[in-house]
């Protein structure tokens, strides 16, 4: 087990905020295409300027997740993919820099046992879940977990959210708030939903302190519009379409079910690099108006 | 104080109103769709209190529906059935052809009160989509219905029947590509137009209030099944049986007998292959306690809790998660659960054609099956109320396979993959024919043409026709 203390996304939002700018949270769906590269995946994008990594647990059933996701997560299902290997992703990956978040609907976890669940992400160096499925109102056993474990417990917000469901979420959130931009599933979108500034704002009047805002991001422009009022800008499908066209470069598209074998197969991602340090680009340049 | 609709009765068991039905149901689902959920379940409760939607909804109950569905005797069947005096509730003869139709005017009235225009559904068998384009139809409300791939190829008239009622289906081509599948797709749909779109489920699963509305407007069921049976026999029957894919017919015609401690309730799961094969849909039998599709209930799911494909020859009860009052039914042992195997399904899907002229949906072939194997447990004297829940119509071309009925197999659409369009037939005609024709008085129950040695082994009625795996 690795020593190296364990990051928690509040951590890294609040050196964000200190350096003026939003933080950058990427996601990748665990065992896609297998979990070495993931793993590659994952640290290409912190060392191309990801601040938080949100590692998604592939589920058989993601009602909140569009084509690509929905994709790669069948995939790495059908390759293998089983709720230890994100475990072990996560423990790999503490220590590269970023705070780990797993994100994760909520049967899996039911199926571990969610005290259990929850003290392994944290020995293995988990800041927390992000659970697209559950709202805190049939959240009993993770609010107690999360607490004994000191995890961050994020939930979502949405567009359609009222003030009582606002106030509701944050109060039993940490970490940060998730706000999805528009209605509707992950995936990119030519623009972000004009609501999205309103919804950030009504969600700090809630009382939170850290909101990222996700679903729908996908450029450089688009971080940095977003990031002119939110805490973090959470980019997935992008990433996960960009890890494609690597692989697909390089041959080695679609899940292989031979992952153990493949341990020296490191694929160049020059896409996946240069799409993180494009959004990279985008969170630092958000607020340099207000600074100016 | 208005009348309800739906009134609480005030007996431990009947009065249950969610959301939750002991550890199970809740609303496990995005915070973006808890608005609409709020909407619905107030709208929901103002509209049962609302003497004009009372009216309306009883009027087209009456006038489209066609209710009060009829009680009909099965006498020959009921001699397969051990001597027990089988009682068919009749939800064949609803307008659309199942009960499905009793839940979508519900809530397609309702859907008109929230100042929607558009409603989506998920369907397996096609049932629950005919009935919503049929209602989406006659309300003049746009309409989007998502079927797995799969069913849409073994359901194909359900599919012609929703496009010529002006709805749009949309076949599912990822996961399963079954009811699950489709339920997931409509989720989506939901999330991303919930502003001008009801999702109008199909099923007592799902997110509170769904598993208790659809329930309420399916009560009509066993409400007029009760006084129909009470009528006839000057009794309460010794059980109630039906068919549980979500489980609405089951939770419609069960629950006014819930407090009726001396009936028993027989919920009846597809056992597909068997249990032991792993291919079935026997949620209660063969799974466990988990989330899906925005309920806590019984899932079946491996060990990292992944969905678990189910399988059965019946589309509408190929689902691998269960409504969650019937998951709370099953543990506090109010209602049994049994698994009924596809050939024991099949078996009483021809039998019920022969003795009585009455052609069963497949789904509820498995509630007939569950009686005839009750029947003989109960014996003479004992009186078995059966769920007709849907007809057979479409569910001949799968029948027709089954049996070897086709002269040609690869003069259908499909068959051309290869697959199990020409095979072998798993179902012996012949020999069910002289089951039935052993209803018969006893100078005429040989078979006519008679009776070439394959035919007489089976025509004992007292072989069992049926392996299920009681729980």
């Amino acid at each position: 087990m690795s020593t190296t203390a364990r990051l928690r996304a509040g951590d890294v939002l609040e050196r964000t905020r200190a350096e003026g700018r939003p933080a950058l949270v990427g996601y990748l769906p665990v065992g896609f295409p297998d979990q070495q590269r993931c793993i590659q995946a994952a640290r290409t994008l912190v060392d191309n300027g990801v601040d938080v990594l949100e590692l998604g647990l592939p589920y058989s059933d993601p009602v909140m997740d569009g084509p690509v996701i929905q994709q790669a997560a069948t995939a790495a299902l059908a390759g293998g993919t089983r709720t230890h290997h994100v475990l072990e992703a996560v423990e790999a990956l503490r220590g590269s820099g970023a705070a780990v978040l797993v994100m994760t609907y909520w049967n899996p976890v039911l199926a571990q046992g969610v005290a259990s669940f929850a003290q392994r992400l944290a020995a293995a160096g988990g800041a927390g879940l992000i659970t697209p499925d559950l709202i805190p109102d049939e959240a009993g056993d993770w609010l107690t977990a999360s607490e004994e474990e000191e995890l961050d417990r994020v939930f979502l917000v949405a567009p359609s959210s009222p003030r009582e469901r606002l106030s509701h979420v944050v109060s039993h959130a940490s970490g940060f708030v998730y706000a999805a931009s528009t209605m509707g599933v992950t995936g990119t979108r030519d623009s972000v939903g004009e609501a999205t500034r309103g919804l950030v704002e009504r969600t700090r009047a809630a009382g939170a302190r850290n909101v990222c805002v996700g679903l729908g991001v996908s450029t450089g422009t688009q971080a940095a519009e977003v990031g002119a009022y939110a805490d973090g800008v959470i980019v997935g499908s992008a990433f996960v379409k960009a890890l494609m066209e690597d692989l697909a470069a390089a041959g080695a598209d679609g899940a292989d079910p031979g992952a153990e074998a493949s341990l020296d197969a490191a694929v160049p991602m020059p896409r996946l690099a240069a799409k993180a340090r494009e959004l990279r680009e985008g969170v630092e340049s958000a607020r340099s108006g207000v600074r100016a | 104080m208005s009348q309800s609709l739906f009134p609480r009765p005030d007996t431990p068991l009947r009065s249950e109103a969610g959301p939750y039905f002991g550890d199970f149901g809740g609303r496990f689902l995005p915070e973006a769709l808890v608005p609409a959920l709020d909407e619905i379940r107030e709208a929901y409760e103002k509209a049962i209190v609302d003497p004009d939607f009372i009216a309306e909804l009883q009027r087209l109950s009456r006038e489209y529906t066609g209710r009060p569905s009829l009680l009909s005797e099965a006498p020959r069947f009921s001699a397969l059935a051990g001597g027990a005096r089988v009682l068919l509730k009749r939800e064949d003869l609803n307008h659309t052809g199942s009960h499905k139709i009793n839940n979508v005017l519900g809530q397609a009235l309702l859907t008109q009160r929230m100042g929607k225009t558009r409603v989506i559904a998920e369907t397996g068998a096609g049932q629950h989509g005919v009935a919503t384009a049929t209602a989406a139809a006659l309300f003049g409300l746009d309409c989007t219905i998502y079927m797995g791939e799969e069913d849409t190829e073994r359901q194909a008239l359900n599919v012609a029947r929703m496009r010529l009622l002006g709805a749009e289906v949309v076949p599912v081509t990822h996961g399963s590509r079954t009811l699950k599948d489709a339920i997931n797709e409509a989720f989506r749909d939901w999330v991303t137009n919930v502003e001008t779109t009801h999702y109008l489920l199909g099923t007592v699963a799902g997110p509170h209030p769904f598993p208790v509305m659809v329930r309420d407007f399916h009560r009509v069921i066993g409400e007029e099944a009760r006084e129909q049976v009470l009528e006839r026999t000057g009794a309460l029957p010794d059980a109630v049986v039906a068919c549980v894919g979500g489980g609405s017919n089951a939770m419609g015609i069960f629950h006014a007998f819930l407090d009726d401690a001396d009936v028993r309730l027989i919920g009846c799961e597809a056992g597909g292959d068997g249990v032991a094969t792993g291919r079935h849909s026997a949620t209660i039998g063969g799974g466990s306690p988990g989330v899906l599709h925005g309920a806590r209930s019984f899932v079946m799911q491996d060990d990292d809790g992944q969905t678990i494909p189910s399988h059965s020859v019946s589309a509408g009860l190929d689902y691998p998660s269960v409504g969650p009052e019937h998951a709370w039914l099953a543990e506090i042992g109010r209602a049994e659960y049994r698994a009924i195997d596809d050939d024991a399904a099949m078996d009483a899907f021809a039998l019920l054609s022969m003795t009585e002229g009455i052609m069963p949906a497949l789904e509820s072939a498995h509630a007939l099956a569950g009686a005839l194997a009750l029947g003989r447990e109960l014996g003479e004297g004992s009186t078995v109320l059966v769920s007709l829940s849907g007809r057979g119509d479409k569910d001949v071309d799968t029948a027709s396979r089954w049996f070897g009925l086709l002269d040609d197999p690869s003069d259908g659409s499909d068959g051309s993959d290869g697959s199990d369009g020409a095979a072998a037939p798993r179902g012996d005609l012949a020999a069910l024919r002289d089951l039935a024709r052993s209803t018969l008085p006893t100078d005429r129950a040989a078979s006519p043409e008679t009776a070439g040695p394959e035919t007489t082994a089976a025509a004992d009625p007292a072989t069992p026709l049926t392996e299920e795996e009681n729980r």
